[in-house]
């Protein structure tokens, strides 16, 4: 016992804090979240944006294939017919109602593979906050990209 | 002196220990989640205030404001009291720690601590084993399994590591031939060949390690900090203390750990006295270096399992410090017979 004793508090003890003491020398690894980022991997999939071809108009052309495929089933949408007067789209109809429940999405990705018109891709912005679980519900305006060109987008 | 001046002197003592202990509990919290988080690789606090400085006060804001919970199956009176003997004799023990000597303010000798006792160790002895009430009875009045325990196990270490702490430190008591702080740290005064402090650590190493090793479990730190096992007990004791009852027995650990401190620097390591600085902020930084030790100490070893304490306490430090203060006697006697 005693010589376990000594063995421990002369050797052991002085390697240990030697070992603690070292430590506290390196540079702390934590990242400063909100004034620091980690750059997240180049295929990281987070928030969808829903995209536009190159004249504005929208991809989507509110074919549900998204919301089909979607194993969480966290997407909602509503086509609408275009118009000569309203045109969203190219084709004869477009996404009226696009709504994503970001509390369910589980970012598989489903969506953007399914979708016939890359109009759903999954982006890079990964910071979702609310004040209640109504805010989760991001509604077309909140996904639709820009538009490229007010001009070309149709009345509506 | 007249009554009157004394009493206004001693006022003034009291509320300047006070301040200085409490800010001392506040700043010690902060210090020892920054060094544990620099030993681990974190930052530690550093959102309150530069470098986190405001922490202690927003923690100690978000502890007053807490909602109170007090378990219904809980001794009342008990429940309230023990906290506030922790506190209270925690306080009470650094009363006789002297800080520095007697200094002379408009005309008047100051001594700089609140009593000057010429048995001053020892009361600090019996006022850190009356620590163990306000554990014992906060474990035993919420009427909670755990709390129990960590009361139950803090009797049995305190008991076990008294023994040695006291005896630990009668080396010194020997060689000075007084128990007041202020004449132990004296005897301390002066260098060997020039340059060696006369330092009692150097003539007790013994004393001094076992003596450390002690306090620790004294004050319930880790690696001794059974009472408060949180892998096993939940958090011991004060598992159903919430608010500020919970800080009062928080700041009793730190306070513990503050006279333990300065305890171990005027026994061993010459008190207040150094080169060039003042005398008070020699003595502080020598306590800061044990505040260190007690920190570093808990990032780095595990808690003992609860039979090896006990084998520890009763196989191995309490030989080894009968062991020591056997051969201080002997050492004493001989000096007397032949020197």
């Amino acid at each position: 016992m005693l010589e376990r004793f000594f063995q421990n508090v002369l050797v052991a003890l002085p390697k240990g804090l030697y070992t603690t003491l070292k430590h506290s020398w390196r540079k702390p690894v934590t990242v400063q979240y909100p004034e620091e980022k980690l750059t997240l991997p180049a295929r990281a999939r987070w928030r969808h944006h829903l995209r536009r071809w190159d004249n504005g108009l929208e991809r989507c052309i509110g074919c549900a294939l998204c919301a089909a495929v979607c194993p969480a089933d966290a997407i909602y949408v509503e086509a609408g017919e275009n118009t000569e007067g309203a045109r969203f789209s190219p084709g004869e109809r477009y996404g009226k109602i696009y709504e994503i429940n970001m509390i369910r999405c589980i970012f598989c990705g489903f969506c953007q593979e399914a979708c016939p018109t890359e109009a759903i891709v999954l982006g890079k912005v990964y910071e979702f906050v609310s004040y209640g679980r109504d805010g989760f519900i991001y509604t077309k305006d909140m996904l639709l990209e820009p538009p490229l060109d007010n001009s070309k987008r149709g009345q509506g | 002196m007249s009554m009157a001046e004394t009493l206004v002197i001693v006022l003034v003592k009291c509320v300047a220990l006070l301040v200085l202990l409490l800010t001392g509990f506040a700043y010690m919290t902060w210090v020892e989640r920054k060094v544990v988080a620099r030993i681990q690789v974190r930052y530690g606090p550093n959102r309150v205030g530069p470098f986190g400085l405001m922490q202690p006060v927003a923690d100690g804001l978000k502890l007053l404001f807490k909602e109170d919970i007090m378990p219904a199956q809980a001794d009342r009176l008990t429940y309230i009291l023990a906290p506030a003997i922790s506190l209270i004799v925690a306080l009470m023990a650094f009363a006789v720690i002297t800080i520095g000597p007697a200094v002379n303010i408009f005309g008047r000798e100051v001594t700089l601590n609140l009593a000057d006792v010429n048995v001053g160790v020892l009361y600090v002895l019996a006022m850190a084993s009356m620590g163990v009430y306000g554990i014992i009875l906060g474990g035993w009045s919420t009427n909670n399994k755990y709390s129990f325990l960590g009361g139950l196990r803090s009797a049995a270490q305190v008991i076990s590591y008294e023994l040695s702490l006291g005896l630990s430190l009668v080396g010194v008591l020997l060689i000075t031939g007084s128990l007041r702080p202020l004449d132990i740290v004296q005897a301390q005064g002066g260098y060997w060949l020039g340059f060696v402090p006369r330092w009692f650590v150097f003539l007790q190493p013994v004393g001094a390690a076992l003596f450390m090793i002690c306090a620790i479990a004294d004050v319930n730190r880790a690696p001794f900090d059974l009472p408060e096992a949180d892998t096993e007990l939940v958090a011991g004791y004060h598992t159903d203390y919430s608010s500020i009852k919970f800080a009062l027995f928080f700041m009793a650990e730190y306070v513990n750990m503050i006279t333990m401190s300065a305890l171990t620097v005027t026994l061993f390591f010459g008190g207040w006295q150094g080169p060039i600085l003042p005398p008070a902020l020699w003595f502080s930084l020598k306590v800061l270096v044990f505040l260190f030790c007690f920190v570093w100490l808990r990032a780095t070893l595990p808690r003992l399992r609860y039979d090896r304490l006990m084998g520890l306490g009763w196989k191995v430090l309490l030989p080894l410090a009968l062991a020591n203060v056997f051969v201080t006697a002997l050492a004493m006697a001989l000096k007397e017979m032949y020197f």
